[in-house]
């Protein structure tokens, strides 16, 4: 009878599969316990979300060989994931029990990590804590789980040219645009009718970017993502009077045709010119400044009523419960505090350095340097977004609900929802402890 | 039937003798739906040889389906420099040959014995196996992850087995809980169904095990079955992202959908990621071109009878 | 006496056999399908969530009340579902057989159009979701499109942000993803029809509408039934596509079941509610194939 060729492909890739697997299991191994036995040196795992990103790989790549070389007792070893899918990946090893010693986290997960017993609080010599910005530090309950090298900023995108046609004033941190200024200069700009929109919202990256942008608004007009009394409901804050007058703005930008609904990916409608001011963070300027040069200005956010105000942290690095040697994590968590590294990361990645002695090492946050206005924002108007364990859910509801509002969603009905979701889950996890 | 002669003067030339005079017109159609299908992917590699602010600009026309302004390999370049493709391709490759392999061997007994083996409990196996294909992976990723981290493993080092917890990070855990696929066995079960009975009694009278009915009888005349089944297995594997972005840590052990993950940062490089998507769909494209005439006539005879 | 002994000893063998080739496969399915399975009808009746140092607490059925009453998202998810699934069942059917009918013919170069018409069909959803986001937006090529074909008498709207025309542009595009399958499957079907009956219906002098109604049809009638279970089965558990797409909006006009569960179970971490509502699609998928597989019985 005819052999089946079928058969002997089969047996082919048996054979294949004992050699390949056993050397995929040895890999995955040697680092699992963590103690691995190289002359006594420990083996300290760190996760971060930089794949695909040379730049930022380089800088933490450089930190880690410096450590290594630094000290005999521990070893770091990088694993990089791509940004877009890190939190899936790193909440999946939570689950599975699997967490690496070090980590880096977003700042606002930060308090969900620490109430979940994920993260255990760092040490960090108080020499340096004093010279930091304190919107890069993940406090939960007065205790310390996480540091970051640089903190992020938005400010609005204008260009002076702009500004001068249609005869809007340039403010100040100290006399920003007033709310009903603001609804007059977009209205301005509308029916100038050179722009295919006034403002660049960035609307189309459904994410973090939601709450981290627009919630600061919500916050300048009075209202908020939650009570940060109690924690324990959003009632008042998230649909009170002033979250509805922030509802009916927001929505308005779009029904009045101010900002569009959607926008291409990457945002390119400010550079094209196609847009006269953006909503954006710092890490675009220097893009911006190679386009537009000397008339590029980095504004301050308008003041609906309660001053500008903007969202503060960005990715910061911990240690997980489960490390086995949290004295060497935290060794090379102080280690790696310099400023140095702090101003190659923003070399790299254009963010705000987190000390002033990196800042005067860098070429655009130095003293006169073209993104310093970035930094007085971050210092003046940054508002953490609430360090509550609850914000997991905060963060996706609110998401949903201003881009249900956007899209043209009732109001009150939307933010009473949000409230009402927010709230049950308070409940259904006794109040986080708050 | 009264039949008018006009009808059978319309259907008789197309299907008879003077053909070749009108042959061309039947190619429009054909045509018009081929643009249909292949415009998206086209737009794709054409995409991959332009610099990204000539893809935004171009998507507003019909330039996007053209080879026109500044064509390079440049994004290619990029790809390579940004991410580890070979080493995901192999990984892929490695991944998707297990799963295939050991599929055809598990799910083909399993048809097997459902299909041509009278024994208690059939009835019920089969009704739950077919239930199960009710179930979409992405309902059951969470417990599932919980659970893979709690499964043990015997592992040899140093020819010692000691036993292990846990599967995430490893290749197994991308291949192992795949192989069982109820649509394959399905397959298997519909194809063994329509080999004469007989066979399998002369064989039993010749004293041949049930075993080896399968092996020598079966499984040799059911090659179209076996082809089918790993074309349709080949494809989901294959294309997986979101179990390996949950269970793979390491970057050596990834797939390639993982590696479209890596384009998306502050600015995405729309140019890489096309280069880089073509990159993982053209082999998937040659296989398939390659193979695809005994792939529609293996459907075609592997006779799917509901 | 052979009557009384034939029976019995095939029949142990028989048995075993059985149990042992259905074996490996078993296993698999209790390890990695029905074990998740049940641990989601144990998680479905709790509060756990993804990160939480607090105990799980049984809930009752509070998860599927709060699904019903509480939670407007999870009734869009059902509708859009529903509508998805009742749509694109004799859309991408009744698709899949046009094709099927027009390649099924014997012209030169046919293998390439056939290749040509499978094309989505090998490749990765998750690009394909993409690629036609591009295509869908606003000044994206399907707009620039109409604007040609009626030398801009009519434009086209923001396809995906707007809230009637949203999930119909993804039902078009899965359609367009998934018909190449199962123009394969239609044409499986329509080449184990014996010629014979084609050249009996011919010296009846049938016309092609009346070939088609009395020997293809009722020819095709298995492969009807499985275009039809597989069709409602993958329609059901849509993800990927208003994943990429539109992440359920504008308004949760495309929000699906599947990606509704996902979305609850990862970003907003609440597992036990997840599990509900993936039980829920559980007992609705199989309630609608148990319908199906009677009334395709039943004939």
């Amino acid at each position: 009878m005819r052999r089946n060729p079928w058969l002997g492909i089969v047996a082919g890739l048996g054979a294949v599969t004992l050699t390949l697997a056993g050397c995929g299991s040895s890999d995955g191994s040697t680092d699992d316990g963590g103690a691995g036995g190289n002359g006594g040196l420990s083996t300290l795992k760190l996760w971060y979300h930089g794949a695909g990103n040379d730049a930022e790989r380089t800088v933490v790549e450089q930190q880690i060989a410096d450590f290594n070389a630094s000290q005999e007792d521990y070893e770091v070893v990088l694993e990089s994931f791509p940004q877009a899918s890190y939190n899936d990946s790193v909440v999946a090893a939570a689950v599975a029990g699997d967490l690496p010693c070090l980590l880096d986290m977003d700042g606002p997960i930060v308090p969900n990590w620490a109430w979940g017993g994920y993260v255990q609080p760092i040490e960090v010599d108080q020499a340096i804590l004093d010279t930091w910005l304190p919107s890069a530090m993940g406090y939960y309950q007065d205790d310390l789980y996480a540091i970051g090298y640089w903190d992020a900023a938005i400010g609005m995108y204008a260009r002076q040219s702009v500004l001068d046609t249609y005869d809007i004033r340039i403010p100040t941190s100290d006399d920003p645009w007033s709310g009903e200024e603001f609804e007059a200069i977009l209205q301005t700009i509308t029916e100038g009718g050179e722009f295919d929109y006034a403002l660049d919202l960035g609307v189309n990256d459904v994410s973090e970017w939601y709450p981290y942008a627009f919630s600061p608004q919500l916050q300048s007009f009075g209202g908020d993502l939650i009570d940060r009394d109690t924690y324990l409901t959003a009632k008042g804050a998230l649909n009170g009077p002033e979250a509805l007058e922030w509802g009916n703005w927001w929505q308005g930008l779009f029904e009045k045709g101010y900002a569009s609904t959607t926008e291409q990916d990457g945002n390119p409608e400010f550079l094209e010119g196609r847009v006269a001011l953006q909503l954006n963070g710092n890490w675009g300027g220097v893009q911006a400044l190679e386009e537009f040069g000397d008339d590029m200005l980095f504004l301050p956010m308008p003041d609906f009523g309660e001053g500008p105000v903007i969202g503060g942290q960005s990715w910061m690095f911990g240690i997980s419960a489960t490390c086995e040697h949290p004295e060497g994590a935290n060794a090379y968590i102080n280690f790696s505090l310099k400023d140095e590294y702090v101003a190659d990361f923003t070399t790299a990645l254009g963010l705000i350095p987190t000390t002033e002695a990196a800042a005067a090492m860098t070429e655009y946050y130095q003293p006169g340097g073209a993104l310093e206005p970035f930094k007085e924002y971050s210092e003046r108007f940054a508002l953490i977004r609430p360090p509550t364990p609850a914000y997991s859910v905060i963060s996706s509801v609110f998401t949903k609900a201003a881009e249900d509002i956007k899209n043209g969603a009732d109001v009150k009905a939307t933010l009473d929802q949000a409230v009402a979701e927010i709230d049950a889950d308070i409940a259904a996890n006794d109040g986080y402890g708050n | 039937m009264t039949t008018s002669p006009t009808s059978r003067q319309i259907s008789d030339p197309t299907h008879r003798p003077s053909r070749r005079s009108r042959v061309w017109p039947r190619y429009i159609p054909l045509v018009g739906v081929a643009i249909v299908f292949i415009f998206p992917l086209l737009f794709m590699f054409m995409s991959s040889l332009k610099p990204d602010a000539q893809i935004l600009a171009d998507v507003r026309s019909f330039r996007a389906f053209l080879p026109v302004g500044e064509l390079s390999t440049d994004n290619y370049s990029a790809v390579f420099d940004r991410v580890p493709a070979w080493r995901f391709m192999a990984n892929t490759i490695f991944v998707v040959a297990m799963v295939v392999g050991f599929g055809l061997i598990v799910n083909s007994m399993a048809g097997f014995a459902l299909s041509r083996l009278q024994w208690r409990g059939r009835g019920i196996a089969l009704s739950i196996i077919l239930a199960t294909l009710i179930v979409p992976f992405e309902t059951i990723a969470v417990p599932m992850v919980w659970w893979v981290a709690k499964l043990p493993w015997i592992e040899f080092q140093d020819f010692i087995p000691t036993l292990t917890t846990g599967w995430l990070n490893t290749y197994r855990v991308q291949i192992i809980p795949f192989i069982a696929n109820a649509f394959s066995i399905f397959l298997f079960a519909q194809y063994f169904k329509s080999i004469p009975k007989e066979l399998d009694e002369a064989a039993r009278v010749d004293g041949a095990s049930w075993f080896t009915i399968y092996r020598k009888i079966i499984v040799p005349l059911s090659g179209p079955a076996f082809a089918t089944v790993a074309i349709l297995t080949f494809l989901p594997v294959w294309n997986s992202f979101l179990w390996p972005i949950m269970v793979v840590q390491q970057e050596a052990l990834r797939p390639v959908q993982v590696g479209v993950q890596y384009f998306f940062q502050l600015e995405t490089a729309w140019g890489e990621v096309m280069a880089y998507t073509s990159f993982i769909t053209i082999p998937v494209l040659l296989f398939f071109l390659v193979f695809q005439r005994a792939f529609v006539s293996s459907i075609a005879s592997a006779g799917v009878k509901g | 006496m052979l009557t009384a002994i034939r029976p019995h000893r095939p029949a142990s063998t028989e048995e075993r056999t059985g149990w042992v080739m259905v074996a490996p496969a078993a296993i698999l399915f209790a390890l990695f399908l029905i074990t998740p399975v049940i641990l989601t009808l144990i998680l479905s009746v709790t509060n756990v969530r993804l990160i939480s140092p607090n105990p799980p607490s049984f809930q009752g059925v509070d998860n599927f009340v709060r699904a019903f009453t509480a939670d407007p998202t999870f009734l869009a998810s059902l509708r859009n579902t529903l509508i998805f699934a009742v749509v694109i069942v004799p859309l991408q059917g009744g698709l899949g057989l046009g094709l099927a009918l027009l390649i099924n013919q014997k012209i030169r170069g046919i293998n390439a159009f056939r290749t040509i018409y499978f094309v989505p069909v090998v490749t990765s959803m998750v690009v394909l979701s993409m690629l036609w986001k591009f295509i869908y937006q606003a000044d994206g090529l399907l707009n620039s499109l109409i604007s040609t074909v009626t030398f801009g008498a009519l434009s086209g709207t923001d396809w995906l942000n707007n809230t009637s025309t949203a999930l119909p542009a993804i039902i078009a595009m899965s359609a367009w993803a998934g018909v190449g399958f199962h123009m394969v499957i239609w044409l499986s079907g329509l080449q184990t029809i014996p010629e014979s009956l084609y050249e009996a219906a011919d010296l009846d002098g049938c016309s092609p509408w009346q070939k088609f109604a009395f020997v293809t049809w009722p020819g095709l009638r298995p492969t009807f039934v499985f275009v039809l279970v597989t069709i409602t089965i993958a329609a059901f558990s849509l993800f990927i596509q208003p994943l990429v797409m539109t992440n359920g909006g504008p308004l949760n006009a495309t929000v699906t079941i599947v990606l509704h569960a996902v979305n609850t179970g990862f970003s907003k971490q609440q597992t036990g509610y997840a599990a509900a509502i993936s039980l829920i699609f559980f007992l609705l998928v199989l309630v609608v194939s148990l319908i199906q597989r009677r009334l395709t019985k039943e004939d």
